[in-house]
């Protein structure tokens, strides 16, 4: 995705990346990042929340006016409400990232694409 | 608030212990582009791009059209929400879901911004990028495909949701 928005901004077209793996995002390099500390999944706010997702949005719209120079990253003041235990959590062997179908699908994908690498 | 995730040092040790010997190599660049704002957001029209697999629901046993080209693809702006739903499994299924399309493809919130005069329009069509395992065909055709079409429909600045 930072490679869409890298592409669109060296082309003329303005971007904001709202995300929530900031040190991917950042890794790569893109011009404009409204970080929210989300799990992945809900970049834009807590699901069915939309004073809050209404709130990223103005965040992200801000930024397009005030950011003066690439790679600025705005940090969202918002903590998700379940707490932040996910955190420990995500990709370790207690909790697989993909399971079953969701690993079989992933691999069919991979397949698929080296099949078509040109 | 506590430490945001190192992905890519989390990543590569979970993929490590799942027998994978080669980590992924992330896309890394030291020249980031800008481009400045050349008019008010409340003359500009705004698109979205996202990676969450957003997708129409089939109507009436009829598959709805995405204009697939590489991993880009097209939603047109009016579709309705209900219509609206997210195939995609690389998320935290533990903590979260992806049940409202809004928080992480806010189509609806960015109409909102229309009405409210924060923004001039949304574009005809919203974008979609299926997650590549080539950051060079993503360079080389999705990110092209994805400037073609904002470009047809005159979109003036983008919001980009990686899921």
């Amino acid at each position: 995705m930072s490679l869409v928005a890298r592409h669109l901004e060296a082309n003329g077209i303005p971007t904001v990346v709202i995300a929530t793996a900031r040190d991917i995002v950042e890794t790569c390099g893109v011009t404009r990042l409204v970080f929210v500390d989300f799990p992945l999944g809900n970049p834009c706010g807590v699901p069915f929340d939309q004073d809050m997702q209404s709130n990223v949005l103005d965040i992200a719209l801000d930024l397009l006016e005030t950011a003066e120079k690439p790679g600025t990253t705005l940090a969202a003041p918002f903590i998700w409400p379940a707490g932040d235990d996910w955190k420990n959590t995500i990709f370790t062997e207690e909790q697989p990232f993909l399971e079953g179908e969701a690993y079989d699908n992933w691999m069919a994908a991979k397949k698929r694409y080296k099949e078509n690498k040109t | 608030m506590s430490e945001h995730v190192r992905y890519i040092d989390r990543t590569r040790e979970y993929y490590l212990s799942q027998g994978y010997k080669k980590p992924y190599e992330w896309a890394h660049f030291e020249d980031i582009p800008f481009t400045a704002l050349t008019k008010p957001l409340s003359e500009s029209r705004v698109t979205i791009v996202s990676t969450s697999d957003v997708a129409i629901k089939p109507t009436e046993g009829k598959k709805a059209e995405h204009h697939l080209v590489g991993n880009a693809y097209s939603i047109p702006t009016d579709t309705p929400l209900a219509q609206l739903y997210s195939k995609q499994e690389h998320y935290d299924k533990y903590a979260t879901h992806l049940d409202d399309v809004n928080s992480y493809f806010p189509v609806t919130r960015l109409q909102e911004k229309v009405e409210q005069g924060r923004l001039q329009s949304i574009a005809p069509r919203c974008h979609g990028v299926y997650t590549a395992y080539s950051q060079k065909k993503t360079i080389e055709v999705d990110a092209p495909e994805i400037l073609r079409r904002c470009r047809e429909d005159e979109v003036d600045i983008a919001v980009l949701t990686p899921v």
